[in-house]
């Protein structure tokens, strides 16, 4: 996962950059696999798989030509962005192995179940003011997709994306 | 939890995830890539708060309803932006980052 996340930002063809990134986020879902919470899995799949890299394709497809090769960026700020995330890197990794955490002992799946109760209550710690904005939210990034790109294509992707919800 | 994986592990490679999104995003040209250094970000982001969410409170849901959210924010952010970039390359025939120098036209 790793190796294709370096190389989804260091690849020079854009398509190629595109499919590592996919590796990527199919290498995350299978992390929610694996701590059994298998509905965050599959959306990931469905929302990043299905609706997200087929923008980015859809868009690389319009914009270039397939096999066009992106810039060589300069190799000065190459290393000062490579020194800067390594200093950042080694600080959080730094902090992270040395903070004693308590893990809990106890285990329990996440259930879908009780993940639909809780965003749909309005009681204390219900997520209904959250679930709501989030709605208004997308219908509004899905109103001004439309507007700004004055087509139709982007407006049904966004419309996949707002049914999932 | 996973079996026989602990918390610092993966923690590190979510971290290692983020600054390798950090790392594209300071050095890419094109808007496009940029784009894609922010979905890395922000997943490292959303796998922080489930694994933390799992392994230190089992018995709460907040991770993994705010995962919910940053995955459809993400996806929001994506097509807005995509739709921002293919119209500025109708304006500017160009979508690499020196380029673009007018925000209204």
């Amino acid at each position: 996962m790793i190796v294709f996340a370096i190389a989804t930002v260091s690849s020079r063809k854009v398509l190629r950059a595109v499919m590592y990134l996919l590796f990527v986020l199919i290498g995350i879902s299978g992390i929610y696999f694996l701590i059994d919470y298998s509905f965050l899995g599959a959306i990931q799949i469905v929302v990043y798989g299905g609706g997200v890299v087929v923008l980015f394709i859809f868009s690389v497809l319009l914009i270039h030509h397939v096999e066009l090769e992106l810039e060589v960026t300069p190799l000065k700020k190459k290393i000062s962005a490579g020194i800067l995330s390594a200093v950042g890197l080694g600080i959080t990794l730094w902090a992270i192995l040395t903070y004693p955490f308590k893990t809990a002992n106890s285990y329990q799946s996440i259930e879908v179940e009780e993940i639909g109760r809780k965003l749909l209550s309005y009681e204390d710690g219900g997520y209904i003011l959250p679930f709501e904005v989030i709605s208004i939210l997308l219908l509004a990034v899905m109103i001004g997709a439309i507007v700004i790109a004055k087509g139709k294509k982007l407006g049904l992707k966004e419309g996949e994306i707002e049914n999932r919800e | 939890m996973i079996e026989g994986i602990n918390i610092y592990e993966v923690l590190s490679l979510s971290s290692i995830l983020f600054f390798i999104g950090i790392y594209g995003f300071f050095t890419r040209e094109n808007l496009i890539m940029v784009l894609m250094s922010i979905e890395l970000i922000l997943n490292a982001a959303a796998i922080n708060f489930v694994i933390i969410n799992t392994y230190l409170y089992p018995d709460f849901l907040q991770g993994a309803i705010f995962s919910i959210f940053i995955i459809a924010l993400a996806a929001a952010e994506t097509a807005l932006a995509i739709a921002i970039i293919i119209n500025l390359y109708k304006l500017v025939s160009s979508v690499e980052v020196k380029d673009t120098e007018i925000m209204k036209y």
